[in-house]
């Protein structure tokens, strides 16, 4: 397991790497996603103890925004300034994008699925 | 009397230390898990926000500042790259059925990342917001470095645009499984490719608690929505002012 903790570190590195040498227009972590999909594409199966690792933060995913989260501290002025057309803008513009993604996935996607 | 010298001793060395705050990170987030999961899942008892709440109370009671704060939180914000990374492994389990329905993600993709970002601007222009907000919440639906960057590049406030990224992805968490039943999308993979282009990470972790095959697409979706909206959004605010 801690070997496979090293190789998803070591793509995370290798992503940013890559986004600071190529001035890419993505974060350094999607990047190394990428990599790791590479990496099983060509391994043709994924090791037991990388889903291990995988699996493990994942689950802790939703803590890891809790940090970031708190940063809200930092603009309760602006915040409450312009509360109304922020507060609007997010509610709407979130469930109109869940909305239409989803339901046009759910239509386009269709064939896909029954073909499965 | 002696010990509890020590102990007040302790203590204000103790509340200052990184040990602290990732500790009350910790133990905040376990206590709204414990809420979320007594309370039936109930969205109004996301965990993420109510470990918000806490942890800034906590913060503002004590006179804490937040850098003070992340010192100790930065070892939990950390993870959030390995995180991302090990998408790759949900995305690989469901590969077939990504390659299957390629056409649809595209354009399913780039339709909700356009809604994202017109609904954003557009409502919040009609309520009153300036130039500034507006440039702040346009790329609010992708993950924070890049909606950051992109935030800076259009002159808006990136640390504000972390912040509206963050309750974006707890909107969507809150909201996003009710809209989706209520819109009749019951396919896992069009329910995560959702969560995920609105609402980034946050709704990536959702999904994954869901369903693994929602967990893969909104994974997918997040990384997507990155690259569209990097790419777009620049050329689309030429064009809108």
């Amino acid at each position: 397991m801690l070997g496979y903790l090293t190789l998803i570190f070591t793509c995370q590195l290798a992503g940013e790497l890559l986004v600071g040498t190529l001035a890419m227009p993505v974060p350094g972590p999607v990047v190394g996603m990428v990599l790791l999909l590479l990496y099983l594409a060509l391994r043709r199966s994924v090791p037991e103890g990388l889903g291990q690792a995988a699996g493990g933060l994942q689950r802790a995913m939703s803590l890891l925004f809790v940090p970031a989260g708190a940063g809200v501290m930092l603009h309760f002025h602006l915040l409450a300034e312009a509360a109304l057309p922020l507060g609007l803008g997010l509610l709407v513009s979130t469930v109109a994008t869940i909305a239409i993604t989803g339901l046009l996935m759910s239509w386009l996607g269709r064939g896909a699925r029954d073909d499965g | 009397m002696d010990n509890l010298e020590n102990l007040a001793e302790t203590w204000v060395y103790l509340s200052a230390s990184p040990l602290f705050h990732l500790t009350l990170t910790l133990v905040a987030f376990q206590g709204a898990s414990w809420l979320f999961e007594k309370g039936g899942r109930n969205p109004l008892l996301n965990p993420v926000l109510g470990a918000v709440i806490v942890v800034v109370a906590v913060l503002v009671a004590t006179g804490t500042d937040y850098a003070t704060y992340f010192e100790g939180a930065q070892f939990v914000h950390f993870l959030l790259g390995p995180a991302t990374v090990s998408l790759a492994v949900p995305l690989y389990r469901q590969w077939a059925l990504v390659r299957r329905s390629a056409l649809a993600i595209t354009v399913s993709l780039l339709c909700g990342s356009l809604t994202a970002i017109l609904t954003a601007v557009g409502v919040a222009g009609l309520a009153g917001g300036g130039g500034e907000v507006l440039a702040s919440i346009a790329p609010k639906s992708v993950t924070a470095p890049v909606a950051m960057a992109i935030a800076e590049e259009l002159g808006g406030v990136p640390s504000l645009t972390a912040v509206l990224v963050i309750v974006t992805g707890i909107l969507g968490a809150m909201l996003g499984p009710m809209v989706l039943t209520f819109a009749g999308v019951r396919d896992w993979s069009a329910r995560g490719l959702a969560m995920g282009t609105a609402s980034h990470g946050i709704g990536t972790a959702r999904a994954l608690q869901v369903n693994e095959t929602a967990g893969a697409f909104a994974g997918l979706a997040m990384g997507l929505n990155a690259l569209a909206t990097a790419l777009l959004l620049p050329i689309l605010w030429g064009l809108l002012f």
